[in-house]
């Protein structure tokens, strides 16, 4: 996993709640590879109709197209459990959403993948939304170490974030690898397991 | 039995909780030991993930896995009828992964195929007390026997398959208690969709739900099924029911359920596993029964769910701009208009299937409305059984002849029309009367209009054409 870099970024909002996971990568194209280029997929039927033309969707506006943060309202990345939505935002260059509240099973796989995902309270992601419409394709500010975010008018917002997912995303850490390390704990846990649960 | 890990009353939630942590951070991350492990042909690339790392495979005595995502649902259907390669290779995928890495797999032709939320607690692989977790949001299901449940995405699948364990922080609980009566003709779908309507689509983010109260104590374990199910419908990763004689008997000489001496005390066990009386939640919600009445969803999430006598709402009427918005876009998408009463709603399309809604009690709900009765014209309905054991079942007791005889299609088990990966799917602009979980925007193929439904309200839609009020059809 990549460590998360500050970003002074385009940011696109996405103004409305619910954002699921169907919306995020359609389920036709959860067969491909994970090298096919989750990119091209993202938001596909918002972004495309039938024919492949684009349709009146934020990022296909030019000045959304260098796009590296979203801010969207409630429960974004909620419903299906695809990782593959949080390959098609990673793909496409997106590299932290900000948000009242997020899926909970989105939330763990954007984590091992890098993707930064900051909650912030709804006024405060009305707050941001407002001041991204008022000036199309301005940026952002993520400052992760400091737990900010600055808004596109200048207005900066702390966020809180656990510990555990900070030091993950600051460093790059390999999950696997540290569980992997504690084989033994492991180990003794299951031994415990089958003496008190036997018919498990 | 595991020794209580800590004083004073715990939930049902918790005492899961602690009899599986393994390793507990200070940094407020437990490691969770995993007793079961559900795979479907949707887990390739969790395979993908644990061989470019050089890794084998925990426990494959605890992973059970069945292809249920990308099979066809036609009779005869096979493997290598599916048309499309990239489909067929997800499938043939898991039967080579079973293979190589040797753990349980009811493939595509084994009777006990099926929806993976179907299979687990029909074989008896799913059971109280344990953690059980799957690549497939809809884990929550398994919630219903009393187990701590939950959806994964493929690197943590990858990271269970390569050492049984998890990491999680512990999510806040909510209980939702539901007392009094259900009325006729009221399915555990109307309670979901009632509950989801009041707390949101992200009312139970960060929590686990048990769901308690005489109502859903009165329910049989396939109506709690359908309840947990949607536990992730509500925001929240897990729901769960306190064991109970219901759970023990639905259990009992279930393939893989204990036996013998370990059955004892199994159920020894289970009976400890209830929320004590004075345990505290973080959160209670409570519903009457009595309040509930058929619901149907009419927008693009379901928390946009109303009882059939409601109309269409109107965005004006919101003073909340968000929700104004999404409520505009929803019906645009719909193509509904504010104030139409849903029992105006004209249907194109029925589809009685998923794990929400599969199991041989929906089954029989549905034919109920539907024996003696014909499909409307203009309407196609099917019927899609949740596994090829249920499929036999219905066929046992002549449910597949009365669907046949109204004009339903009888199908052979799987996702089918809920997520439409294998092909069958709801055209652009269609609406369709739907018993699975979700009225997402192009959940059932793009443009495709879903409505959510209990299986007797699908049913009554079929053979009138339109949402009814099925209380109307079973007084009849």
């Amino acid at each position: 996993m990549q460590a998360f870099k500050n970003l002074d970024a385009v940011a696109a909002p996405i103004a409305r709640p619910n954002v699921d996971t169907d919306q995020i990568v359609p389920a036709r194209y959860l067969r491909k590879p994970r090298n096919a280029g989750f990119g091209n997929f993202l938001f596909h039927d918002l972004r495309l109709d039938k024919d492949g033309r684009e349709r009146d969707f934020i990022l296909n506006k030019p000045s959304y197209r260098d796009a590296k943060i979203i801010v969207a309202e409630r429960n974004f990345g909620c419903g299906s459990s695809r990782e593959a939505a949080v390959y098609a935002l990673w793909d496409y260059g997106i590299r932290a959403v900000v948000a009242p509240s997020f899926g909970d099973i989105f939330f763990g796989n954007s984590l091992v993948n890098g993707l930064l995902l900051v909650v912030l309270p709804a006024a405060a992601v009305t707050a941001l939304i407002g001041a991204l419409e008022a000036k199309p394709g301005a940026r952002m500010g993520v400052d992760l170490a400091a737990q900010t975010v600055t808004g596109a008018d200048g207005k900066t917002y702390r966020f809180e974030i656990d510990a555990y997912r900070k030091r993950c995303m600051l460093e790059g850490l390999d999950e696997l690898a540290f569980t992997l390390s504690q084989r033994d704990a492991i180990k003794a846990f299951e031994a415990r397991h089958a003496t008190e649960m036997p018919w498990v | 039995m595991p020794q209580s890990q800590s004083a004073g009353p715990r939930t049902l939630f918790e005492k899961i909780w602690q009899s599986h942590a393994v390793v507990e951070r200070e940094d407020g991350q437990t490691l969770l030991y995993v007793d079961r492990h559900l795979v479907h042909d949707g887990s390739r690339r969790a395979f993908e993930i644990l061989a470019e790392r050089g890794l084998k495979m925990a426990r494959p005595d605890c992973t059970f896995a069945v292809p249920d995502h990308y099979v066809p649902t036609t009779s005869g259907r096979s493997v290598g009828a599916i048309a499309d390669d990239e489909a067929r290779a997800m499938v043939t995928s898991l039967t080579r992964n079973a293979a190589e890495h040797g753990f349980t797999l009811f493939d595509l032709g084994d009777v006990r195929q099926g929806i993976v939320h179907v299979m687990g607690p029909e074989q008896g692989v799913s059971q109280p007390g344990m953690i059980i977790v799957c690549g497939d949001s809809h884990t929550s299901t398994h919630g219903a026997v009393g187990a701590l449940a939950w959806g994964i995405g493929s690197s943590e699948v990858a990271h269970v398959l390569a050492t049984q364990t998890l990491w999680q922080r512990k999510p806040r609980t909510l209980r939702v208690t539901i007392d009094g009566t259900l009325g006729p003709g009221i399915a555990a779908k109307d309670v979901i969709l009632a509950i989801i309507a009041r707390i949101g689509a992200a009312g139970g983010v960060g929590h686990a739900i048990e769901y308690a109260g005489s109502a859903i104590r009165a329910l049989p374990v396939e109506g709690r099924l359908t309840i947990c199910n949607m536990s992730i419908e509500a925001g929240a990763r897990a729901g769960l029911i306190a064991p109970d004689d219901a759970t023990c008997q639905y259990l009992a000489g279930r393939p893989y359920a204990p036996k013998g001496a370990q059955w004892d005390q199994a159920l020894a066990y289970w009976r400890s596993l209830p929320s004590d009386p004075a345990a505290r939640f973080d959160r209670e919600v409570s519903l009457d029964a009595a309040d509930i009445a058929p619901m149907v969803t009419w927008g693009n999430s379901p928390e946009d769910a109303a009882p059939i006598s409601a109309r269409v709402p109107d965005p004006a009427a919101y003073d909340n701009v968000e929700r104004r918005d999404a409520v505009r876009r929803a019906l645009d998408y719909m193509g509904l208009t504010p104030g139409t009463p849903l029992a105006d709603i004209a249907v194109d399309r029925v589809f009685i299937g998923s794990c929400t809604n599969s199991r041989l009690d929906d089954l029989r709900a549905a034919a109920t409305v539907a024996n003696g009765r014909k499909v409307a014209a203009g309407v196609h309905a099917m019927v899609v059984p949740g596994s090829e054991l249920i499929r036999e079942a219905a066929e046992a007791e002549g449910l597949d002849r009365i669907f046949r005889a109204a004009g339903f299609e009888w199908r052979a088990a799987g996702c089918s029309m809920c997520v439409g990966v294998n092909g069958d799917l709801v055209a652009a602009g269609q609406r369709c009367a739907s018993t699975s979980n979700r009225n997402f925007v192009g959940r059932q193929g793009p443009g495709a209009r879903t409505h959510l439904v209990s299986p007797a309200m699908a049913a009554a839609a079929a053979v009138t054409g339109r949402f009814t009020d099925v209380r109307r059809l079973l007084a009849n």
